[in-house]
């Protein structure tokens, strides 16, 4: 079969790219794209490394075909921060060491970001479920989860 | 492989039937690219179903609602009215997998993924959901719990596809619930689940009543002598009693890592019980604790 032809929009900027029919959104971003912030790590949607938004909707892009994604606008990590300016999220991950091995931030940092659209003020407990698809192996998630409490309550008092 | 997005149900059963047998449909992706990244299925070609328009969204009118078989979950676990009316129903397709997975499952494909632990499937059980099945010969209805006939397999032919989901308006004093047991909190298998849906008449006697359930046998069950135990009666504990007997004799479990014979039997029966109890206090108009996931 023949590469698919697809148009986009991957953080804000159109996007052209040729695709193999069973290459997943992960592969093309990574592998065609080089946008290689969005990670692989289970490749079956289970630990959400590979999370971005597709229509603003969090996804795990191992579990979209690139040729699917033809019109739609993807955000990656990769447009999280404004130039040199890293977003709340970012700069809090950053001071409350929500990191080790830095391997599922990317993901996290994407379903983080999608939580606190939708919902400025989450509890914890909603921060812990809505963040239950990113696993984390290192750092046993409290971190992250205050660094995400955290950013929040500067996002809203912004 | 082959990647196809026809524009039409007709397109599309078109395609299936020039494709033979090594065709798969897709909607969400989130079972089917699994199983072609695992190897488990190597199909020639995938037809994504979401390009056809009324295999999409949520249309609500006076007989009821009708859900496109491919309509993400994260869609209809924002719909205000589906959730008023059919609570057990959307509690049940919150429970499938993560916020990302979210995102892309969908109703059609939980329901012909054909899992037996399927969580929405015992859920639109009880609610008496109905699929419009779309195929060469034109549409045809079929009632959700004659869909799944073995574990991975369905009722459907090699042509067919599911369009949408129906469900009606629930009368008055009408309450639904669905309930799994996970060995965690989130993001894992039911090792049971179990939905139930029921209505009272003006003196508080049930005259309606239809219990799915799940995980513990190779389809998903109606369970007739569930919805038997609870007609009649005021839904009290003698009522409660009898249903939670008709269930876990209603049970033909598999022992695995999840849950033994014996314990998924006996969980069948605490858990039709509870959502009994749920589904009575919806019908009553009394609020439940708040759930998370």
């Amino acid at each position: 079969m023949a590469k698919q032809h697809v148009s986009t929009t991957v953080n804000g900027e159109p996007v052209e790219f040729l695709c193999a029919p069973e290459q997943t959104l992960l592969d093309v971003l990574r592998d065609e794209l080089h946008l290689t912030g969005s990670k692989e790590g289970c490749a079956t949607g289970d630990c959400g490394a590979c999370s971005v938004t597709l229509d603003g909707r969090l996804v795990c892009s191992c579990l979209v075909l690139g040729a699917e994604v033809g019109g739609r606008k993807i955000e990656t990590i990769e447009g999280m921060a404004k130039g040199d300016e890293l977003h709340p999220l970012q700069k809090k991950f950053i001071e409350h060491a929500a990191l080790q091995c830095g391997i599922c931030t990317p993901g996290v940092l994407i379903a983080a970001k999608s939580l606190l659209e939708r919902n400025p003020d989450p509890s914890e407990t909603e921060v812990r479920y809505w963040l239950a698809g990113n696993l984390c192996r290192c750092t046993g998630y409290d971190k992250i989860v205050r660094a995400v409490m955290d950013a929040a309550a500067d996002m809203r008092s912004a | 492989m082959d990647y196809r997005s026809p524009g039409s149900a007709k397109e599309a059963v078109d395609m299936l039937a020039a494709s033979g047998s090594n065709a798969h449909v897709l909607a969400g992706g989130t079972d089917l690219l699994v199983k072609i990244r695992t190897g488990m299925l190597e199909p020639q070609v995938v037809i994504d179903l979401k390009n056809i328009p009324a295999i999409r969204g949520v249309t609500a009118d006076a007989s009821g609602f009708r859900i496109g078989a491919a309509t993400s979950c994260a869609e209809l676990g924002e719909h205000s009215a589906l959730k008023a009316a059919w609570p057990g129903v959307v509690e049940a397709l919150r429970l499938i997998g993560s916020t990302q997975i979210q995102g892309r499952a969908s109703l059609g494909g939980n329901l012909c993924n054909a899992s037996p632990a399927a969580d929405s499937v015992p859920a639109l059980i009880a609610a008496g959901a109905i699929c419009e099945v779309f195929g060469a010969r034109g549409s045809r209805d079929v009632p959700v719990e004659q869909v799944v006939v073995s574990p991975g397999r369905t009722s459907l032919a090699r042509d067919e596809f599911i369009m949408a989901l129906r469900l009606p308006q629930p009368p008055a004093r009408s309450g639904d619930a669905y309930l799994r047991l996970i060995p965690r909190t989130e993001m894992d298998i039911a090792v049971v689940g179990c939905g139930v849906a029921l209505r009272l008449d003006e003196a508080g006697i049930c005259t309606h009543a239809r219990v799915g359930l799940g995980a513990v046998a190779p389809t998903p069950l109606l369970v007739e002598a569930g919805a038997t135990a609870l007609i009649g009666t005021r839904v009290d504990d003698k009522a409660l009693a009898a249903l939670a007997v008709a269930t876990s004799a209603a049970c033909k479990p598999i022992n695995d890592k999840r849950g033994t014979v014996d314990y998924r039997v006996k969980v069948a029966g605490v858990l039709a019980q509870r959502a009994a109890r749920n589904a009575l206090k919806r019908a009553k108009g009394e609020k439940l604790e708040a759930q998370h996931g």
